[in-house]
């Protein structure tokens, strides 16, 4: 019997029709766990690097995470998976809500998705019977109207739906995947489904799933909500409120808004308004949200409240959470109320929260640099507001400049030339990121904002506090309950911590310490995206109740694997180092490795290269980011080594052969 | 006759206002009446269920109640605060209209328990939005309607079959246990 995951996932193949029942290799299980580790293995064995985001060889995974649809509290994500259209490399993104327990319910771990399909489908799972169903009626449809819809016409209410909207359907590079309250936005998941010709996926399942060690695991489980309730009656003091307690940040719940508006930039991401947050708009914004939000909710078996419904006068309600509340508002320079308003009509068209605002704003600021015209614009309202709704319907139809504007920030500018690409300023790898210019430089956030892969800096963060307290006793204090380090020496990192002073930033944490650092919170990350976990209560938030420590008793007891610490480490390196492999072979390298130009107002270029050499080394990786092929080995990957020698990315002797092709490469 | 009798009764008090829809306390129940006790879950076995509809903000736990073999005569609708339940939302009973409190393979009726050996039932352990509260009174209940009912009940066994079959029957009944 296989415990925790089901052992089969569902490959569907939209050109021919064909769906199967596969079952799956348990070792694979114990060498990648779940989710995010099986996918990628998946792709680096099927998607080779001529693979294109819209080539029919494109893969489409929706994977639950391995401990998903057990009763571990939080454990609720699916991570997906695809070749993205917008950075070009393998892209994954995850979301809570509802479906991913349920696919496990019905009895599958993934949804393989391969091919297109001529025609608009949806995908109908419900228990055994699996079927792709014309979709015809829907084209054009809101994502939240299309789960509404399906639900009522296969008379399943329980079913839980992931569908795209318009913007997927016409293959804008940053459409989502929305489901409920939760969606996978990064990365273009949404244009890949839609290229594929797939509207939907409805799943209802009512199958058990097994634990290997039950008492043991729900042991472990009372813990964890143990936990969870002692750290609501003890929140962090020191740390701005929305990252003192667990879960993301509570958007939807708080109303003081005045670090957002104040440290975060507007527009195109470029203006800081210091002065912002006043007692009028701390009034009037307050308003805007109590009237409108009818209750904060949650993702399946979790009590953290990170999202609401919101109803704004006028419109169908819709479910929102985190950022959003405020990206559309700041991207425009307008108020709570149209941003709330216009992100209702995004969570219908389907799109990435983080992106389309910046869009928009690049695209006016080219328009008031002239370098797009007003011909370029026909028919565009007077008023601000009344120009981003335009753009997004521009956009989302890729309508003129929308057809442009319709690929991202970066193809955008490339496109359109003149000097666009000076405007196409806050992107790492061609994705537009969260709005922040700071100051000086933090080794700790140039290393995680260089190296991630996952292109969202809070999915990549955490665990470690983002600056330290300015009192010594103050740091001493937080580091008496810190269970959740994995070795002692974080705390005196952080202890030595200070705000000013040999031991500050940018030269402190010094490089090593930055990368244990760095390792220590991208490892969590790579262990959620496996298990399923939401980031909320564990990898984002400070000491939450998943760690390190608890981590590997969870797997034993639930999916039966043997495991301890030591080895979960390795397991998680080892497929962190995979999705490192797939995107070198697809071309990437130290070169890419960059936060935006004016991140941060004071650079420091040699120590920024003694980072990324520091990190590449703890990592195994020669100084071009290439995991070297001993590394490789040592971490049962050894056909990722062959594949690189037998394409030249590796040569046999030594690792450094590409090393000097790429520096050949940079000169010309 | 009239004699008082106390007995524990125990009220999940269930506050609407405060789900926050997660089902935690599905999860929890399938997982406690899985056998060997935790070895599963599944929210389809679960002996509470949420009604959860959350662009029409309704959610609503409700507990399986007893096995009926027959469906009501008639449906109830309600309408409250302006939201539309669906038919029979609010019934406990395992009933042959709906599927609702079935085991999923079987069939085989669903009912609460309280978590029978716990200390309370699981799925208020469970809510940490406290939505699910229990509290517990002593009632004293009067045993006299009882047996008036068993006297009726066993009165007209005596008019069917006799005294003398009746109480042999009794005795051997008692014997087996």
């Amino acid at each position: 019997m296989r415990y925790a995951e089901t052992g089969f996932n569902l490959e569907v193949d939209l050109t021919r029709g064909n769906i199967e029942k596969v079952a799956t290799d348990p070792k694979d299980t114990e060498l990648y766990l779940g989710g995010l580790g099986t996918n990628a293995k998946m792709f680096w064995d099927r998607v080779g690097p001529e693979v294109e985001a819209f080539s029919p060889e494109n893969l489409l995974i929706f994977g639950a995470g391995l401990l998903c649809g057990t009763p571990a509290t939080g454990c609720n994500r699916t991570i997906l998976t695809t070749i993205s259209p917008q950075t070009k490399l393998m892209a994954f993104s995850m979301m809570g809500g509802f479906w991913a327990p349920e696919l496990k319910y019905a009895g599958y771990d993934k949804v393989v998705l391969r091919g297109k399909s001529e025609k608009l489908v949806y995908l109908y799972i419900n228990n055994d019977t699996v079927e792709l169903r014309d979709a015809a009626h829907l084209k054009g449809k809101g994502s939240i109207e299309t789960a509404e819809l399906l639900r009522t016409e296969l008379k399943q209410p329980k079913a839980q739906v992931a569908a795209i909207g318009m913007a997927g359907e016409n293959r804008v590079f940053y459409a989502s995947v929305e489901q409920g309250r939760s969606s996978a936005s990064r990365g273009g998941m949404g244009a890949v489904m839609g290229d594929k010709g797939l509207k939907a996926i409805v799943v209802r399942g009512t199958k058990d799933i097994n634990i290997a060690e039950p008492v043991e695991y729900m042991g472990l489980c009372n813990e964890v909500l143990e936990y969870i309730k002692y750290r609501e009656d003890h929140p962090i003091p020191g740390v701005m409120p929305i990252l003192a307690g667990l879960g993301s940040p509570q958007e939807m719940k708080v109303h003081d808004e005045k670090w957002h508006t104040e440290n975060f930039m507007w527009g195109n991401s470029r203006t800081r308004r210091k002065d912002f947050w006043t007692e009028d708009i701390q009034k009037e914004w307050t308003e805007t949200l109590e009237s409108t939000r009818t209750r904060l909710i949650s993702c399946f078996n979790c009590p953290m409240k990170c999202g609401a419904t919101i109803s704004m006068p006028g419109l169908p309600t819709y479910m929102m959470k985190c950022f959003t509340k405020l990206t559309y508002t700041m991207g425009a320079f307008s108020d709570l109320n149209f941003g709330l308003r216009i992100a209702q009509k995004a969570t219908e068209y389907g799109l990435d929260g983080f992106s389309t605002p910046q869009v928009m704003a690049f695209a006016l600021e080219l328009l008031e640099n002239g370098i797009l015209k007003d011909k370029d614009f026909p028919e565009m309202p007077e008023d601000n507001e009344g120009k981003f709704y335009y753009l997004l319907d521009k956009i989302v139809k890729r309508e003129g400049i929308g057809d442009i504007l319709a690929d991202g920030t970066y193809w955008a500018a490339q496109k359109i030339g003149n000097g666009a690409e000076e405007y196409a300023h806050n992107n790492i790898k061609k994705t537009e990121q969260l709005p922040l210019k700071l100051s000086m430089l933090n080794p700790i956030y140039f290393l995680m904002y260089s190296t991630g892969e996952k292109m969202n800096i809070t999915q990549i963060e955490g665990q470690f506090p983002q600056a330290p307290f300015p009192k010594k006793e103050h740091r001493e204090k937080f580091c008496e309950d810190w269970i959740q380090v994995p070795d002692e020496k974080f705390k005196q990192y952080f202890i030595d911590w200070e705000i000013r002073g040999d031991n500050s930033i940018p030269y402190y944490p010094t490089v090593e310490m930055t990368c244990d650092i760095v390792d220590w919170m991208e490892r969590m990350h790579y262990i959620d995206d496996a298990l399923g976990q939401c980031a909320g209560l564990s990898s984002f938030p400070l000491k939450p109740p998943y760690h390190i420590h608890n981590y590997p008793k969870f797997i034993s007891a639930g999916a039966g694997i043997e495991m301890d610490e030591e080895k979960l480490t390795k397991a998680a390196t080892r497929y962190r180092t995979l999705v490192r492999a797939i995107n070198v072979r697809r071309g990437m390298r130290r070169k890419d490795e960059k936060p935006p130009e004016d991140h941060w107002k004071k650079r420091f270029p040699e120590l920024e290269e003694q980072l990324l050499d520091g990190y590449y080394k703890m990592k195994g990786w020669n100084n071009d980011g290439i995991p070297t092929k001993e590394s490789l080995q040592n971490l049962d990957l050894g056909y990722v080594g062959e594949d690189f020698i037998k394409r030249g990315i590796l040569t046999d002797s030594e690792d450094t052969a590409s090393k000097e092709a790429s520096a050949q490469e940079e000169k010309k | 006759m009239g004699e008082k009798e106390k007995k524990i009764i125990k009220t999940i008090k269930i506050d609407v206002d405060k789900c926050n829809g997660c089902r935690a306390c599905e999860v929890i129940c399938s997982a406690f009446h899985a056998s060997p006790k935790y070895s599963s879950n599944n929210p389809a076995r679960s002996r509470i269920r949420i009604i959860r509809e959350p662009l029409r903000d309704v959610y609503v736990p409700v507990y399986a109640g007893e096995y009926t073999v027959a469906e009501c005569a008639g449906r109830d609708k309600y309408t409250i605060d302006g939201k539309e339940y669906d038919e029979c939302a609010f019934c406990r009973a395992s009933c042959p209209s709906r599927d609702e409190f079935k085991e999923p393979d079987s069939g085989l009726p669903l009912k609460c328990d309280m978590c029978e050996g716990e200390d309370e039932p699981l799925c208020v352990k469970w809510c940490l939005a406290d939505a699910l509260t229990i509290e517990e009174r002593e009632e004293e209940v009067d045993e006299q309607v009882e047996q008036e009912d068993l006297e009726i009940g066993l009165g007209s066994l005596v008019d069917k079959y006799g005294l003398d079959k009746l109480m042999d029957t009794v005795a051997r009944m008692s014997e087996k246990d």
